[in-house]
C-alpha cells in the first residue's frame, strides 16, 4: 500500500463530519435500492440480474461485432463514429471540431469516462470553455475536485461548503438555504445552455441496432446539454454497447433501481443521430467518440473480463463498508469503491496502487447486489494474486516469502509449533486482556509491522487449543 | 487509424477475426403483464403523484388547460392532435414555431409548455416524448412547467410494451425520451429540490 493511499484513508477516518455525511447518504440509498428490489415490488429481479448478464457478457464477447454494427446504425442515421484510444485523441478531435466551427463555449452532461481522461482540463488548457451542468459536478468542477461517488458526485459536501464555494466562486451573496443554492446554479446554467456552442455527454449505453446513445438523468441537464447546442458529442468507453434497443426493457428496470431505488430516473434519453429532416430542434451534428483507454488490457482474460459488464450504478459503493469508512477520494483514481477496486489496476496496470485490491474485506455485499451480477470479490482476489505475482517477479517480496516458507515448515513440525506458540504467548506485551497494537521493536519487523499498521492482534489465550484438547 | 487499432486489439484479446460470424444474442425479455385499462389509470396517476407531479383526467382537454394557464403564457407543440382539441387556439398559447431559434428563446422565457405524449407507462408514471416536426424537445424541458396530454389508449403497462410497440425507436426520430417526474436532484445533502433544470411542475392530463 502506497504511503499516499494510507494518508488518504488515515485522514478521511479522521475526519467526523466526512464519516457521518459518507456513512449517512450511502445508507439512505443503499436503503432505498433494498425497498425497491425486494421480492414484492420486483419480483423476478434475479431473472432480470441474470439476463443483464448475459446480454453484456455476449456483448463483450463479440465487441468487435457490436461496435462496426453501432458505426453502420449511426452513419446510416447522419451521425458519425470517432474512435480514439486514449484521451489525448479525443481532446485533439473535440479542439480540432471546435477550431473548424469557431465554437468556444461547451456544455457538459455527467460522465465518468471524461472524468476518466481529465478532458475540462484539456480543453479548458486551449482555451475552450467547457462547464459541467451536473448540479453535483459543477460543485466540483468550482472547487476543482474529482468526483467522490460515481452517482452522487458530491456526497461529501455540505450546504455550508457550497455556500463557500458559490460565495468565492461565483461571487453571490452568501446563501445556506439548499433550494436557492439549487436556483443560483439554475440560472448560472441557464445561460450557458443556451449561449453554448457544443454539449457533450457521457454514454450509458450505446445501442448496436440503432445506433443510439442513452442517456440517464434526473435534472434535464443531459437532455439540455443534447437538445440545446447544434452539435453533440457523446464520449464512451467502448465496453458500453449493448445489442438491441429492446434490451433496454431489462437494463432500465435495473439501473435506476440499483442507484438510487428509482423505479426509472426522471429522463432516459434514447438519441440516434442529428435532427432529422423537418424535427425543429436537436443538434444538426452528431457524433459518438469510442474511446479505448486501457479497456481492450482486460480482454484477454476470460475471468476478469466480467468487470467491463459494470453499468456504473454506484450500488457496490453504498453497501460497501470499506468505501463507507475510506470515502471516495482515498481511492487512487476517479473510479471508487468495489467496482473501482477492481477496474483501476486492470485499467492502468496493478503497480498503479498496489495496495487497491487489498483494500476490502471480501465480505462479497458487492457483487451481491450488483445489477449485471459481476463477481467482484472473485475478480479482487485474482487481481491480488496478479500483485503478489508481480512482487515475487520483481523480487519485492523476499522477506514475506521467506516468513511464509517458515510457517510452513513449522506447521509440519507439530512438537516445535507448540514449543514456539507458547514462546510466543510469553513474549507477548501484557494488555489486560485488550487486543494487541503493537508488537516490541525485535518481533515488529518488515511485513509483521506494515500488517500490523493496520490491524490488532487479539490477545494470546491462556491456554492453547491444543491444551484444551488433551484435557478434554 | 485507431479505429482499425482499436478492432485489431479486441479481436486479440477476444481470440476474434474479423467478420467472425456471431452467436445469436440471448432472446429479448419481454412480459407484458394483462392489466385493465382503468387500473393502469389508476397505477400510473398514483405513480405520478407520489413523484408530486400532478394528474387530471377529462374528456375535454381543453378546458382543463385553459384553466392551468389561465394568465400565463405557454407554447404548445405544433401537433395536429393539440390542434384538433383546440388548445394551440387558447389565450396565451403560441404554437406552430418552425425555426429553431425562434422556439429555444420562446421556450426560455414563457410559463408552461403544453405537448402531447405518445404513450405513458403505467407501472412507473412515465410519459414517453418521440421528437417530430409535430413534437419538439425542448417544449417539454425549458419551461418551468410542463403541460402532456395522453390519450387512454396510449397508456401501456410498461417499458415491455413499449418496446414492443415500439422495438426500433430510431427509425422514425432522432431522439424518444421517457419523463417520470418532475425534474430533481438530491446533490447538496440529499435534499430533494424540484425543477432544477427542466420543468419543475408537471401535469399529466389524461384524455377519456
Amino acid at each position: 500500500m502506497s504511503a499516499e493511499f494510507q494518508l488518504k484513508i488515515l485522514n478521511t477516518l479522521a475526519d467526523d463530519r466526512l464519516q457521518s455525511a459518507v456513512y449517512t447518504a450511502t445508507g439512505r440509498l443503499k436503503d432505498r435500492r433494498i425497498e425497491n428490489v425486494a421480492a414484492d415490488v420486483l419480483p423476478d429481479y434475479q431473472e432480470l440480474r441474470s439476463q443483464a448478464n448475459a446480454i453484456k457478457k455476449h456483448a463483450i464477447e463479440n465487441l468487435d461485432h457490436y461496435l462496426e454494427e453501432f458505426e453502420r446504425s449511426v452513419e446510416a442515421h447522419g451521425g458519425k463514429v470517432v474512435w480514439c484510444k486514449d484521451g489525448e485523441e479525443v481532446s485533439d478531435f473535440i479542439l480540432g471540431l471546435a477550431k473548424e466551427r469557431g465554437s468556444r463555449l461547451i456544455v457538459k452532461s455527467k460522465s465518468m469516462t471524461t472524468e476518466e481522461i481529465d478532458l475540462n482540463e484539456r480543453l479548458e488548457h486551449h482555451g475552450l470553455e467547457a462547464v459541467e451542468t451536473d448540479l453535483g459536478e459543477y460543485i466540483l468542477q468550482l472547487s476543482h475536485e474529482k468526483p467522490y461517488h460515481i452517482v452522487a458526485p458530491a456526497l461529501h459536501k455540505t450546504r455550508y461548503d457550497v455556500a463557500e464555494i458559490f460565495t468565492e466562486r461565483l461571487k453571490v451573496p452568501e446563501e445556506l438555504v439548499i433550494e436557492k443554492q439549487t436556483m443560483i446554479a439554475r440560472g448560472v446554467l441557464r445561460e450557458k445552455f443556451l449561449a453554448a456552442d457544443i454539449g457533450i455527454s457521457g454514454a450509458n449505453f450505446l445501442v448496436a441496432d440503432s445506433g443510439a446513445v442513452v442517456l440517464i438523468e434526473n435534472e434535464g441537464n443531459a437532455r439540455l446539454t443534447t437538445s440545446a447546442p447544434k452539435i453533440h458529442i457523446a464520449v464512451a468507453g467502448i465496453e458500453k454497447v449493448i445489442p438491441r434497443a429492446q434490451d433496454l426493457a431489462t437494463f432500465l428496470k435495473l439501473l435506476a433501481r440499483s442507484a438510487t431505488g428509482q423505479l426509472l430516473s426522471v429522463y432516459t434519453s434514447f438519441l440516434s443521430g442529428p435532427k432529422r429532416p423537418g424535427e425543429v430542434d436537436g443538434p444538426d451534428e452528431f457524433y459518438v467518440v469510442l474511446i479505448d483507454n486501457g479497456r481492450t488490457r482486460l480482454l484477454p482474460d476470460r475471468g476478469k473480463r466480467q468487470s467491463l459488464y459494470c453499468i456504473r450504478c454506484g450500488a457496490c459503493l453504498n453497501t460497501c463498508p470499506v468505501y463507507r469508512k475510506i470515502g471516495g477520494h482515498s481511492f487512487p483514481w476517479v473510479y471508487s469503491g468495489p467496482i473501482g477496486a477492481i477496474i483501476t489496476p486492470q485499467f492502468m496496470g496493478v503497480q498503479h496502487e498496489p495496495g487497491l485490491p487489498f483494500a476490502s474485506s471480501l465480505c462479497g455485499a458487492c457483487g451481491e447486489v450488483c445489477p449485471v451480477k459481476i463477481d467482484i470479490p472473485k475478480v479482487l482476489l485474482e487481481l491480488r494474486s496478479d500483485v503478489k505475482k508481480a512482487e515475487t517477479r520483481d523480487g519485492q517480496n523476499r522477506l514475506e516469502r521467506l516468513g511464509f516458507r517458515a510457517f510452513a515448515w513449522l506447521m509440519t513440525k507439530p512438537r516445535l509449533f507448540e514449543f514456539v506458540g507458547r514462546m510466543a504467548g510469553a513474549m507477548a506485551p501484557a494488555t489486560d486482556g485488550r487486543w494487541i497494537r503493537n508488537l516490541p521493536a525485535p518481533m515488529s519487523i518488515g511485513p509483521v509491522s506494515a500488517w500490523l499498521s493496520q490491524r490488532d492482534l487479539p490477545p494470546p489465550p491462556s491456554k492453547s487449543f491444543r491444551e484444551l484438547w488433551r484435557r478434554r | 487509424m485507431s479505429r482499425e487499432n482499436i478492432l485489431h486489439r479486441i479481436r486479440t484479446g477476444l481470440g476474434r477475426s474479423a467478420g467472425e460470424p456471431v452467436a445469436p444474442p440471448p432472446p429479448v425479455r419481454l412480459r407484458i403483464p394483462e392489466v385493465e385499462i382503468e387500473s393502469r389509470i389508476a397505477t400510473m396517476r398514483m405513480r405520478i403523484e407520489a413523484l408530486a407531479g400532478k394528474t387530471e383526467r377529462t374528456s375535454d382537454p381543453r378546458a382543463v388547460v385553459a384553466a392551468a394557464i389561465e394568465g400565463k403564457t405557454a407554447v404548445a407543440a405544433n401537433s395536429p392532435y393539440l390542434a384538433a382539441l383546440g388548445i394551440t387556439a387558447l389565450a396565451g398559447v403560441r404554437s406552430g414555431i418552425v425555426d429553431r431559434e425562434e422556439l429555444r428563446n420562446l421556450c426560455a422565457t414563457v410559463d408552461v409548455g403544453i405537448t402531447s405524449a405518445d404513450y405513458a407507462l403505467a407501472d412507473t408514471g412515465t410519459l414517453v416524448m418521440i421528437a417530430s416536426p409535430q413534437e419538439q424537445r425542448l417544449i417539454s424541458l425549458l419551461p418551468p412547467a410542463h403541460i402532456a396530454i395522453v390519450p387512454r389508449d396510449r397508456i401501456l403497462t410498461g417499458l415491455d410494451e413499449l418496446f414492443t410497440l415500439v422495438p426500433l425507436p430510431a427509425e422514425g426520430s432522432s431522439s424518444l425520451v421517457l419523463i417520470t417526474g418532475p425534474s430533481r436532484t438530491a446533490d447538496i445533502e440529499q435534499i430533494l429540490v424540484r425543477g432544477v433544470h427542466g420543468p419543475g411542475v408537471i401535469t399529466v392530463v389524461i384524455h377519456g
